[in-house]
């Protein structure tokens, strides 16, 4: 009975994980503000939402709002742009830039730990 | 450890104090690693006592009272010491890791956190709650949970200071300017704090002296030491209108120079910046490291979770806390820790090398890829050659011993100085570079040099002037016979003329005396470094605008294994791009101005010469002492790191992916061996210790002491397209103006342009190059915008970045751009 119940448990924690963790993360869409698209994003032991979604072809502002301190997450990388922006603690900081064909952008922090993903569709 | 740890905390504080630039993410940094320090020590102080009575306590026996020893395995005892450990030494892991959970991107804390938590709450509930598990498991684990979470403290430790570490090759960069400059101020001599210095000012340099800041000789002669900016170690003559560059250091003479540039604009903060780039930078190698880390976290949290599962049903008794004490330790070491490290640290501390000896790397993908070239195409002027005509023969035509010369060294020696300071006399008014190398030359020689009392140059091809009462006639060998002089040894301008110089005949009094010659003289180390190039199995192609004969003739004094002469600058990317289609990697050398498109159309682009703008901007490579051994030093450090980049890798998922099954349990049914989770905590410590160790060895690279090793380059299928729009529709082929070609060059045929993005609104941008930089080529097209930092002329739609300033919103080439006007903004927007 005992084993019954512990192979059960083990089945159902390994798929809650692998859905937990591979499932698709739904992206969130900027919001624009005129031309601009505006994203803000909690850094608080990652970045929530993890995933932005804009549009190609228009100017983007993704709006830190660095709600702790510590070492990880004061820069945020953008290695593809060669965007490298401190965030102070406890502020909001903005970076923007314009992209300009679908794909993706990938994020992180300064120590590489934690991710963030920018995923630009066609102009719709 | 601790107190080593103590001790360069407190050099850096002194550091500090002493008053250099910081930057805010040092002093975060250093924060960090004094809060680090603080829970080590308690984790350290209260794991100790635990550890050891758990561990040795019946050893203990003979030493120490049976009443403390009772007293140190008290369950209850143990839990008031792990207690401060588990919540206080291990917060910084426990709120990483579970929200990095939460956030559904676990990484290497939330192993940890899983697993002390697993071992904690286990300990607790035999501490709280014995008769619940059988007698058998009535046994905690607080001592793993203290050894796990100091280990991994000391983990991150070594990962913090090894970052600072790296930080300070960027202060020794910030070091080196000097805290006060002396410069002149109505008319008197004043020292004054070196960031007071204005564009303008006039700097005095006693000997011995450090130069604050870049600028150009005005008065005095001196060899200032630049090795600190350009890696070369021999000092270099500034003579008055030489540039000089900041925190070089002047030798044994004086001079005075004009401030150009101060601050943020000088070659020292510009490398600075540079390197601070490219340190943060990401190699293309870390995406893969990245990608195997999202599926390695849940990976091993399920096969945590069949450990136990597994140990539960065909386990030995006590199967619960086998089972436990399996899956926790498969949690501790699957902890891939030094993976977070194993990149950037070896890319930080390459780049922060290169960077002392002259070799500036933009970013880490440019260091990963150096290594794959296979090509390097060389432009000749200025990057082989010294980019300057130089006097190179003196043959006397003595009528007497022949053109050759029959005299005693000491006397022709006489002869030659004579008939060059009268050259030089005559030309001593004339601008043109042939007169510039003659007097540059009888400079050299200290010989007098006077003024003609009448001059006349006819352009093109010689001039007369009247030197001490003598006629002197200098030019090609039309002008000499056209003014009435007789001049037989044709035969040795014809042999100066194929070694690629320029000859010209000397007539004093109406007979021909000697025949100089002039040429852009070869750099004394090209030769030397494409040999080095050579024997690293690279091919060495020369690109030119030059003739033919002068290409060859330089091509095989450094020994090139082909030449591309007669190329038109505009025409130069197009045979980059059709190197490449024959499937090589290909490298570009070249003086960053002329040549940006060809370097931005290269795999890599290596620009020679002092750190301007332009220069920085286009090349993935900045050269600064403009040596050709900066390519080799390149090629061995980028191999080098890349090398230490995949030990690193290994080193960090070679203990895991070894670990994972013994901690498991996979030996047990053979010889019974099971990894105690302390053990798994030793190990991962390990991986982390070896990988700062391993990436630390590259501190001690060392280009002149690299043996060069060949290696085979697969040849590539690839077709790459120079889509920029053609500037030349309609131009004549570069090849139509140049005589007969010999055969061992290769001259330029007519050559249509790649047909895609022949279309008007094609953006501007060579294909698969995956450079920030985006040449444009047409200037006409109507949507596009200035970039207004650099002034070059971009497509909004490919631009590399955009900002917004009063309104307006400003489009930029490249991020460096995009930067210098974030910087100031009012300064570039118009």
């Amino acid at each position: 009975m005992g084993n019954i119940v512990v192979v059960i448990i083990a089945v159902v924690l390994t798929a809650a994980i692998v859905w937990y963790f591979f499932a698709p993360r739904k992206a969130a869409a900027a919001n624009r503000q005129g031309a601009v698209q505006v994203a803000h994003i909690v850094v608080k032991g990652g970045y929530s939402p993890q995933v932005v979604e804009v549009q190609a072809g228009s100017p983007v502002r993704l709006e830190f709002d660095r709600q702790e301190d510590g070492e990880c997450s004061s820069h945020v990388v953008f290695s593809d742009l060669g965007i490298d922006r401190t965030l102070p603690a406890f502020q909001t900081t903005s970076v923007e830039f314009t992209p300009s064909k679908p794909g993706e952008i990938p994020y992180a922090c300064g120590m590489n730990m934690l991710h963030g993903l920018v995923r630009v569709v066609a102009k719709g | 450890m601790i107190e080593t740890m103590k001790r360069t905390d407190e050099a850096l504080q002194n550091a500090r104090t002493a008053n250099l630039a910081d930057d805010d993410g040092d002093s975060e940094r250093r924060r960090e690693i004094k809060a680090l320090i603080r829970r080590l020590v308690v984790a350290v102080v209260f794991t100790v006592p635990v550890f050891v009575f758990a561990m040795f306590g019946m050893w203990l026996r003979t030493f120490v009272p049976m009443g403390v020893i009772d007293f140190m395995t008290n369950p209850w005892v143990q839990l008031a010491l792990i207690t401060p450990v588990m919540f206080y030494s291990g917060w910084p892991i426990h709120r990483t890791g579970w929200l990095a959970l939460v956030h559904r991107s676990p990484e290497m804390n939330s192993l940890v956190a899983l697993g002390t938590a697993a071992s904690y709450g286990y300990s607790l509930a035999v501490t709280a709650v014995p008769e619940l598990l059988p007698a058998m498991a009535r046994e905690p684990y607080y001592e793993s949970v203290g050894t796990i979470i100091s280990l991994m403290l000391v983990g991150q430790l070594l990962e913090a200071r090894a970052r600072l570490g790296t930080g300070e090759s960027i202060r020794a960069l910030i070091g080196l300017k000097p805290r006060t400059a002396r410069v002149v101020r109505d008319g008197t001599e004043v020292a004054i704090d070196a960031e007071k210095v204005k564009p303008g000012d006039i700097v005095v340099i006693r000997p011995g002296e450090k130069l604050p800041v870049d600028g150009v000789v005005v008065a005095g002669v001196s060899s200032v030491d630049e090795s600190m900016i350009t890696g070369e170690s021999m000092p270099v003559t500034k003579h008055e209108g030489d540039t000089v560059t900041g925190a070089t250091i002047n030798t044994t003479g004086a001079f005075r120079y004009r401030v150009t540039r101060v601050g943020s604009d000088t070659v020292l903060a510009q490398i600075i910046d540079l390197v601070r780039t490219a340190q943060t930078s990401k190699a293309p190698i870390q995406r893969l490291a990245d990608k195997i880390s999202g599926f390695f976290v849940p990976g091993v949290i399920i096969v945590a979770i069949w450990t136990f599962a597994i140990w539960w049903l065909i386990g030995p008794a006590p199967r619960g806390v086998h089972g436990l004490v399996s899956a926790v330790a498969v949690l501790v070491i699957a902890c891939p820790c030094a993976l977070g490290i194993a990149t950037p640290l070896s890319v930080t501390i390459s780049t922060g090398k290169a960077a002392r000896f002259g070799v500036l790397f933009r970013s880490a993908e440019a260091l990963q890829n150096t290594r794959r070239i296979d090509t390097v195409v060389m432009d000749k002027t200025g990057t082989i050659t010294r980019g300057k005509p130089e006097l190179t023969d003196v043959v006397m035509l003595d009528p007497a011993d022949g053109p050759s010369g029959r005299h005693g060294d000491a006397k022709r020696q006489e002869k030659e100085n004579h008939i060059l300071r009268i050259v030089a006399s005559a030309e001593s008014l004339s601008e043109h570079p042939l007169a510039q190398a003659i007097m540059e030359a009888a400079k050299q020689r200290n010989l007098d040099i006077g003024q003609p009392s009448s001059f006349q140059a006819t352009a093109g091809s010689g001039l007369s002037a009247q030197v001490e009462g003598r006629r002197i006639l200098v030019g090609n060998e039309a002008f000499i016979t056209g003014s009435g002089v007789i001049f037989t040894a044709s035969e040795v301008l014809d042999r100066l003329a194929d070694e690629g110089k320029t000859p010209v005949v000397v007539a004093v009094d109406g007979a021909a005396v000697a025949v100089l010659a002039v040429a852009d003289m070869v750099k004394p180390d090209s030769a030397k470094a494409i040999a080095e190039l050579k024997q690293r199995g690279l091919n060495i192609v020369m690109l030119t605008g030059d003739n033919q004969t002068t290409s060859k003739a330089v091509g095989g004094q450094v020994g090139v294994d082909r030449v591309i002469a007669g190329v038109r600058p505009e025409h130069k990317a197009e045979r980059i791009v059709d190197l490449r289609n024959e499937g090589r990697m290909v490298a570009m050398v070249g003086d960053g101005i002329n040549d940006a498109p060809a370097l931005a159309a290269a795999d890599i682009g290596f620009a020679i010469g002092t750190g301007t703008d332009v220069a920085i901007e286009s090349a993935d490579v900045t050269l600064v002492s403009g040596s050709l051994m900066g390519v080799v030093s390149s090629v061995d450090l980028s191999r080098a790191a890349m090398r230490n980049i995949s030990q690193n890798l290994g080193f960090a998922f070679g203990y895991n992916a070894l670990g994972i099954p013994v901690a498991a349990g996979a030996l047990y049914p053979i010889w019974h061996v099971m990894l105690n989770p302390m053990i798994a905590g030793a190990a991962m410590a390990f991986s982390s210790l070896s990988v700062v160790l391993n990436a630390n060895r590259l501190r001690a690279f060392d280009p002149n002491a690299v043996k060069p090793r060949r290696v085979r380059f697969k040849r590539h299928e690839r077709h790459v397209e120079l889509d920029a729009q053609s500037p030349q529709e309609g131009d004549p082929s570069p090849a139509e103006s140049l005589p007969a070609e010999p055969d061992s060059v290769q001259t330029t045929q007519a050559r249509s342009v790649s047909s895609v993005g022949a279309s008007s609104d094609a953006p501007a941008k060579y294909g698969q190059s995956t450079k920030g930089t985006t040449m444009d080529m047409d200037m006409n097209n109507g949507n596009k915008v200035k970039d207004p930092v650099c002034g070059m002329t971009i497509d909004p739609e490919s631009a590399a970045g955009s900002q917004e300033h009063n309104g307006r919103t400003y489009y930029f080439c490249s991020a460096g751009c995009a930067e210098n006007f974030a910087k100031d903004p009012a300064k570039y927007a118009d």
